[in-house]
């Protein structure tokens, strides 16, 4: 199976890429990336006008199954994330069961191979149950095939025992995900602590919850001479703290979430549960922080943190409702309008950012359009206009921060290891 | 100006004007009860439903009281939450009302934004009873409506509300609704039950009860709920008294004909003095009386609004 796709805007970071160029698949690994290439392929695809990119790197994404198959399955989520471009995602360990012994990841990865339309790659707890109190087999999970290690959606307290996650990680050769959070700090908070708290008579998030952890998890890291990545980061002071460290010689990296730079606070003030996330949307000058990090690199990826939740657990009291929204279907046209459209970055850095980066952080040999890699590619049509509606998102949750909003950049063709596995 | 809107969710959203105007239509209701038939057919043939997740006496009674004023039928369910619950209850039971026909749910709840919640999934009026710490309109309405009769204006005033500010939702409505108007609001309290960006409502803060009273033209005395599981936060009982508690001898200091207004239960001997509460410059029965009429007031601009959604079809 050969598969041409003619006369796009290649855009390859990793390369220095960006002209228009034909690419060829040959099987499933990309064979040849040149101007009119004359080969007499099975399938020609006409991109003409269009941008041709590397497949997405998602670092962060709840599949929920094992265990809340409700919510979503690795089919129903791998589905979803071709449509939005994204060709591999980084299954977050908080499953049921978590994924915390080389067991529940071998159940995982049954699961995988069975059902998964995309590249799912795995992260493993780095405490049992997540519960911050013994350390899982760290070295067990890592030759069980995890990427990375986290608690996400917990961090770890107990400063010794975080201390000894990063030192069997460095041994290991994964990195450590920071879901940054003091909750003694963040103290059952559900909005961002201030205005927006006072105003909706809610308990408020503090910044320093967050900031104050990133410090410490940095900290540690260096001590332990880990590499640490902080997720989702959500505020100028972790910013701030994440540049000096970077600075001055630390291994860590980080990543936002499109809603932390599409959004502010007042978002919430109609008290739909849409857009009640952990962390929470925060001030406008955060906002504008987040845009900067990611122009200046402080920020190195974006990922969805794509946390679907059924209707019964989000449609209701703001204060009960889950945290959490989708991404995998949304992340690439808000990025597109809020960042390049916007000018803040470029095509180059965006792919950087949505597909480069993230593979390098998680050692992962995607993220570039170079001959002998695989095939994971993905056709945008830039132009394409479409608003976002829950009767068309296929997700499995319709819990998405962005439903009404018009967005402009639509994924045609996303291609898998050289097949074909989504067209529009 | 016309009233267009369907439900009362809080003072936040209202403009000046709209404020006016239902203290305007209070205003024309207060007479009602005063006859000897108390009852105009103003809402006949209307059902109002007061929807009460929390316990409440007066504020249910008071609404119930309204509604009967101008006719409506009145149909009360007191139910209880339980976080556990996860609140399935209550969009059903919004859904279910609207199903039989009711005109207007009045809703006492306790988390924050859900009157806005049920406004979202119903077509009928909601009228905002108090959620959480967020809002209790009606509660600021009477307040400032007592305030105007009393005093003859609001715009210039000096207001302080005194006591735990940051889980009250009277506290947020008055600001919200004394500030629109002009009036220059003062909050008082432990520094732990000042919520922060307070000032950017408008409110200036201070610790110091005397300062709150000194130029004060009223105080709005919340009630201490020393039953809330806040933990460090909450003073002791005597202590709050003995620091904040409005008492005679405070009085003495501030203008004499200063208004003192509680929205009720009072908690005699912890945030004010049995006497104050009893005394010449207290208002608090005044209030009460005066809740019927605002609270017919926005039932009446509801209905009304309603109505001319339906006739626009």
């Amino acid at each position: 199976m050969k598969i041409l796709i003619r006369n796009g805007r290649v855009i390859d970071p990793a390369n220095n890429i960006d002209g228009v160029l034909d690419i060829l698949a040959e099987f499933s690994k990309i064979s040849k990336v040149a101007k009119n290439i004359r080969n007499g392929a099975d399938k020609t695809i006409d991109a003409e006008g269009k941008i041709v990119i590397p497949g997405l790197v998602d670092m962060h994404v709840h599949l929920r199954e094992p265990g809340r198959e409700d919510k979503e399955t690795i089919c129903s989520g791998t589905k979803a994330a071709l449509k939005g471009g994204v060709t591999s995602v980084l299954a977050m360990p908080n499953t049921s069961p978590a994924m915390d012994n080389r067991d529940a990841i071998k159940l995982l990865k049954g699961i995988i191979a069975k059902s998964a339309k995309a590249n799912v790659v795995i992260s493993g707890a780095i405490t049992r149950e997540r519960l911050g109190r013994e350390l899982t087999d760290i070295s067990a999970l890592k030759q069980e095939g995890v990427l990375a290690i986290t608690d996400d959606g917990a961090s770890v307290d107990d400063d010794k025992l975080m201390l000894e996650a990063f030192k069997i990680a460095k041994v290991a050769g994964i990195p450590v995900i920071c879901h940054s959070e003091d909750k003694a700090l963040s103290a059952k908070g559900v909005v961002n602590l201030g205005l927006t708290s006072m105003r909706l008579g809610l308990r408020g998030i503090s910044r320093e919850s967050e900031y104050k952890r990133v410090a410490r998890d940095i900290e540690l890291a260096k001590k332990a001479g880990a590499w640490v990545h902080i997720a989702h980061v959500s505020c100028k002071e972790s910013l701030d703290i994440i540049a000096k460290a970077k600075k001055n010689g630390v291994t860590v990296t980080c990543d936002t979430a499109p809603h932390y730079f599409a959004l502010d606070e007042s978002a919430v003030l109609g008290f739909d549960p849409n857009f009640k996330m952990n962390p929470p949307l925060r001030s406008k000058e955060d906002v504008q922080a987040i845009k900067e990090g990611l122009k200046s690199g402080v920020i190195d990826a974006i990922a969805s943190d794509h946390a679907p939740h059924t209707e019964n657990e989000k449609d209701i009291e703001f204060e009960r409702a889950e945290f959490g929204v989708i991404g995998l279907e949304t992340e690439l046209a808000v990025s597109i309008a809020e960042l390049v459209e916007a000018g803040i970055l470029d095509w180059q850095g965006l792919v950087k950012k949505m597909s480069l980066n993230p593979a390098k952080i998680l050692g992962l040999d995607k993220g570039t359009l170079s001959a002998g890699q695989d095939a994971d590619i993905i056709i945008v049509n830039p132009d394409a206009e479409w608003v976002v509606q829950k009767e068309t998102l296929i997700c499995k949750s319709k819990n998405s921060c962005f439903l009404g909003r018009k967005l402009k950049g639509a994924v045609e063709y996303t291609v898998l290891g050289g097949k074909v596995v989504y067209k529009k | 100006m016309s009233w267009n809107r369907k439900d009362l969710l809080g003072l936040e959203e209202l403009t000046r004007e709209e404020i006016e105007l239902i203290l305007a239509t209070a205003e024309s209701f207060k007479e009602i009860s005063t006859r000897e038939i108390k009852k105009v057919p103003a809402l006949r043939g209307k059902t109002v439903v007061n929807l009460f997740y929390e316990p409440s006496t007066r504020t249910r009674v008071s609404f119930e009281v309204a509604a009967k004023r101008l006719s409506a039928d009145v149909i009360n369910i007191a139910t209880e939450t339980s976080s556990v619950k996860k609140g399935e209850t209550l969009i059903d039971t919004g859904r279910n009302i609207e199903a039989l026909k009711a005109d207007i749910i009045v809703v006492r709840h306790n988390a924050s934004g859900a009157a806005a919640m049920l406004a979202r999934h119903v077509s009928i009026s909601v009228v905002n009873a108090g959620d959480g710490w967020h809002e209790h309109p009606t509660q600021a309405l009477l307040d400032i409506f007592t305030l105007k009769e009393k005093l003859g204006r609001i715009e210039g005033l000096k207001v302080s509300i005194v006591g735990d500010i940051a889980h009250s939702r009277v506290a947020r409505s008055n600001i919200w609704g004394l500030t629109k108007l002009g009036a220059k609001v003062t909050v008082c309290a432990p520094k732990l039950l000042i919520p922060p960006a307070i000032e950017e409502m408008g409110a200036v803060v201070t610790n110091d009860i005397d300062a709150a009273l000194k130029c004060a033209d009223a105080v709005n005395v919340l009630r201490m709920q020393f039953e809330r599981d806040e933990g460090a936060a909450f003073p002791e009982q005597l202590e709050y008294f003995k620091n904040y508690g409005i008492t005679n001898e405070r009085l003495a200091k501030a203008k004499r004909d200063i208004v003192v207004m509680h929205p009720g239960p009072i908690n005699r001997g912890i945030e004010m003095a049995s006497d104050v509460a009893d005394g010449a410059n207290s208002v608090i029965l005044e209030q009460v009386t005066n809740g019927i009429a605002v609270r017919m007031a926005v039932l009446f601009l509801v209905a009304q609004a309603q109505d001319k959604l339906v006739v626009r079809g």
